[in-house]
């Protein structure tokens, strides 16, 4: 693939992406034969002759996308459209705090300073799809809170896909900058308009300055000839807390790589998802917990629905380094096989070096409880409708801690739609 | 305090390892290296038949073509497989002459080891071979069992007599392709326990093996095969000593257990191979592959006790084949010093209700690292299967890691899977508690020790539980200050 000839060599940020190119070519795309991804294969997606870098801008109406927007409250708005920034749909800001673009962030010289300190510094530097967004990634979200400052409302973050491109790679590259004290509140969604193939590889790195908060909430509900690779690499420091909620109900493959960093005392980072599947859809939750400093905690919560042929995979993997004592990490991930096709394979991992630790996984493979739905059933509920109940009870310990009143709402109708019922009430 | 800090460290320094003296016996021992003319060489030794000739042949072009694995979460210096001398016999000892005859040094040896060849083994009921080296010395006990059908003998006699037998079920739960060490064991293994249980036999005495590598230079390699025919059952013991030399010395073996319809077997370990000295020099390299397979009602149980070893690498497993079959694995892996353990099972789920279980409990102390790695597989027609795993892990000091590898992979929706795990210490206010109450520190980390792996020690048979909660306190002494 000749990429070097569509590199701008004039872009700033030009010896990152070159060396970035460099380990790519050595690497190349994973293979099931690495640990990483022995249960998901990446052959059927290299096959697809993907354009790398649309050709032109398609413009989208408000009203025929209005329904992918939490447009129930008043949000900043970053959207993207094949990939390019479309200003017409977007509301960002510079009052106070920086909502805006990552090409402006890279390019205008009064963010050099804090790019210099904060661009690729945590992103991995031999992973190769990480690698590959580096080298390639033309746009995305730049987001800087300063100190004690937190936005007025939430910030979201879009990608529309359209069909102008018979296939289509995106490479979304987001920095988040959450300073000492500060707080924001993003909820990120990709969201394929046509049923062309397109696959995102996509960026988000999050610096968590000092007792800042953090809360990341990722849609992924996409149709079934979209994939997503998505790599998230959040660096903490003293008391801050990060939560980052995954809801995975539709694409094709999906691969969430989220990674957390303790650099400091006394930090919080929680991550939960719920994943329901259905028909052939795969999704591969690669979780890291990296404690480095005494004090931390982390909690992991993911539980899976798996119907259909749909294949699920958990990996969560926590490290506790020999000075982190006093860490406490808890991980449960709790999966419900629905059909005789759909399997799941699940890797909860501990590496322990210190010894005054609490650490524990859980993980549980089952099936609803058929004594529970007769109960429902003797009481009149259909039995579709007691499954669906049951099946909402079993995710709602993720949907409790959603802090947005209408992303929960909205999550809730997702849910009831994948399920197939209309129970006529929130929980 | 009865006695002093110095007497105490005195103590500890000889106790390290107190299995780690070496016989002065003759030995016929064969140059160091591999090659196709060495196996040929073993396997005219052993005078066994054409079809195990190729049988090892046909493994050592297989080991040939295979690279010595690197996944597990040990590093060690890689054998150099041309260095190691695959055969050394004991000279004097002859399998055809009885008890009376052997190799008087060879019963001191034994006395030492606290194994006795005679009387007292009676009183306690437990047939007993005796592994050195590569050659079985004694098999005790044959004709008692022989009154009922049950056949209890060297592996390498058996192939001689029994050859339907073996050629019928070896290599059938581990073929020669298997992975590297089992390859590397098919082709040189010298010897090893062959035993059979008739149908419907109930063995009316604990079988046991005795495992000792006493020649510098040597590399041990026993294959142990183990049927248990319809409804029989058996417990089967196996123990391990190595005297303690600088370099590391290489033990590859290959255990496999077939239990047919109804059968139960129990297989119990203490590992107590040398686990070098307290610098991390010398000490066995234990690279084990142990596998079972159930058919229908058959029963597997799997306990074992890890305190010896530089490093291990085993996985005990169950193939669960037979509908409603059971496997079990009961595990304590001690690691202290420089020690490094890779250990854990495999239960592969195959037919309709099919149950297994997993408790495995890793102590690490000093420098070491402990790793528990297993994988609980339920395939599409395994229908109702079961599985509850346990893995706890104790840390004592900040130097050491406790790392856990669960792979669980569910193709079916009727599986029920637990998984659970929690890593700990020794708590400072469990240990003010006991020394309050007049219990000195070392004695009272041997109680929550104890306390932390009784649910796996009280799988082990009588006999065997006791010398396990002594190995288990000499492999922790002195690892908490």
């Amino acid at each position: 693939m000749a990429f070097e000839n569509n590199v701008d060599v004039e872009h700033p940020v030009h010896d990152v992406r070159m060396a970035a190119i460099k380990n790519f070519e050595e690497k190349g795309f994973p293979s099931k034969k690495e640990e990483a991804w022995k249960y998901t294969s990446l052959n059927s997606l290299q096959k697809i002759d993907f354009s790398i870098f649309p050709k032109e801008e398609n413009a989208l109406e408000y009203k025929d996308v209005k329904r992918y927007f939490i447009h129930e409250i008043d949000t900043y708005k970053i959207v993207f459209v094949d990939g390019i920034y479309s200003s017409y749909l977007s509301e960002t800001t510079h009052d106070g705090v920086d909502i805006c673009l990552m090409s402006a962030a890279l390019t205008k010289p009064m963010y050099k300073q804090v790019i210099d300190v904060y661009f690729n510094k945590i992103a991995s530097k031999d992973e190769s799809l990480t690698l590959l967004n580096t080298a390639f990634s033309r746009e995305g979200a730049y987001i800087y809170i300063p100190k004690n400052k937190m936005p007025k409302k939430p910030i979201e973050i879009l990608h529309f896909s359209t069909g102008n491109e018979a296939s289509l790679l995106l490479q979304p590259r987001n920095l988040i900058i959450v300073e000492e004290n500060a707080e924001v509140q993003i909820i990120e969604r990709h969201q394929s308009l046509t049923s062309n193939d397109i696959l995102t590889n996509a960026v988000t790195e999050i610096f968590a300055a000092k007792s800042a908060i953090v809360d990341f909430y990722k849609i992924q509900n996409d149709n079934e000839t979209a994939s997503l690779i998505d790599n998230t690499y959040i660096d903490q420091k003293d008391k801050s807390l990060v939560k980052v909620h995954t809801f995975s109900f539709g694409g094709k493959l999906i691969r969430n790589n989220l990674n957390f960093y303790q650099n400091g005392e006394y930090i919080d980072s929680t991550m939960k998802g719920v994943t329901i599947l259905g028909e052939k859809q795969h999704v591969d939750h690669h979780t890291l917990v990296h404690h480095i400093e005494p004090n931390c905690e982390s909690h992991q919560d993911y539980k899976g629905i798996y119907g259909d042929s749909s294949t699920g995979v958990f990996n969560g993997k926590i490290i506790v380094d020999k000075i982190a004592q006093k860490t406490n990490a808890f991980q449960q991930n709790n999966n419900i096989l629905i059909s005789d096709k759909a399997s799941i394979n699940t890797k909860p991992q501990l590496e322990i070096f210190a010894d005054d630790v609490k650490c524990s996984h859980g993980c549980t493979i089952g099936q609803l409880d058929e004594d529970a739905l007769f109960y429902l059933q003797s009481r009149g509920i259909p039995k579709k409708e007691a499954r669906a109940l049951l099946m909402y009870a079993f995710a709602n310990n993720v949907l409790s801690s959603v802090r947005i009143p209408e992303l929960k709402t909205r999550i809730n109708k997702l849910i009831a739609k994948k399920l197939g019922v209309n129970l006529g009430f929130d929980l | 305090m009865a006695y002093t800090e110095e007497e105490l460290k005195k103590e500890l320094e000889t106790k390290e390892y107190e299995y780690g003296f070496y016989t002065d016996i003759e030995s016929d021992t064969f140059p160091v290296g591999l090659s196709e003319e060495i196996v040929i060489a073993i396997s005219k030794k052993k005078e066994e038949p054409e079809w195990m000739t190729l049988w090892r042949l046909e493994a050592f072009r297989i080991w040939e073509s295979m690279e010595e694995p690197t996944w597990a979460n040990v590093h060690y210096e890689k054998p150099d497989f041309q260095k190691i001398s695959y055969y050394s016999a004991p000279k004097s000892a002859d399998p055809n002459k009885t008890l009376d005859d052997v190799d008087p040094d060879l019963l001191e040896m034994y006395r030492k080891l606290g194994i006795s060849v005679d009387e007292q083994k009676k009183l306690q009921n437990v047939a007993v071979d005796i592994v050195v080296d590569s050659v079985s010395v004694a098999t005790t006990f044959k004709k008692t069992l022989a009154e009922k059908g049950i056949i209890f003998m060297p592996i390498s006699e058996a192939i001689k007599e029994h050859p339907e037998l073996v050629k019928k079920y070896i290599g059938s739960v581990v073929p020669q392709k298997d992975n590297f060490y089992a390859a590397l064991n098919s082709a040189v293994f010298t010897d090893g326990s062959f035993c059979y249980i008739p149908k419907g036999v109930r063995c009316p005495m604990e079988l046991s093996t005795y495992f000792r590598i006493n020649q510098a230079g040597t590399g041990q390699f026993e294959r142990t095969l183990l049927i248990a025919d319809e409804d029989s059952y058996v417990s089967y013991l196996e123990g391990c000593t190595a005297p303690s030399r600088d370099e590391n010395q290489l033990h590859a073996a290959v255990v496999e257990l077939i239990a047919l319809d109804g059968a139960e077997i129990k297989y119990s370990t203490v590992q107590n191979w040398f686990p070098g000295n307290s610098e991390g020099k010398g000490g066995v390299y234990n690279f084990v592959t142990k596998r079972a397979i159930c058919e229908k009602n058959a029963k597997v149980s799997w306990t074992q006790v890890e305190t010896g070893s530089a490093v291990t690498w085993k996985y005990p497993s169950c193939i669960l084949k037979g509908d409603n079959s059971i496997g079990e694995f009961y595990s304590i892996a001690v690691t202290n010093n420089y020690q490094q353990a890779d250990t854990g099972t495999k239960m592969v789920h195959l037919g309709k209700n099919t149950k297994s279980t997993i408790i495995s409990k890793g102590i690490s102390a000093g420098k070491s690292q402990n790793s528990y790695r297993g994988l609980v597989q339920v395939n599409s027609r395994a229908d109702g299967a079961r599985n509850f795993s346990q893995c706890d892990s104790l840390l004592m000091g900040n130097e050491c890691g406790a790392h856990t590898f669960p792979y669980i992979e569910a193709k079916n929706k009727t599986a029920m899977i637990e998984h659970e795990a929690t890593t700990s210490k020794i708590g400072e206010d469990q240990i003010f508690y006991c020394n309050q109450r007049g219990i000195p520190t070392e004695k009272a980390i041997a109680l929550i020790v104890n306390g932390f792996s009784k649910e796996v020690l009280n799988k082990l048979p009588m006999e065997f539980a006791v010398e396990a909660q002594k190995l288990l306190e000499i492999s922790l002494e002195g690892s908490v200050g």
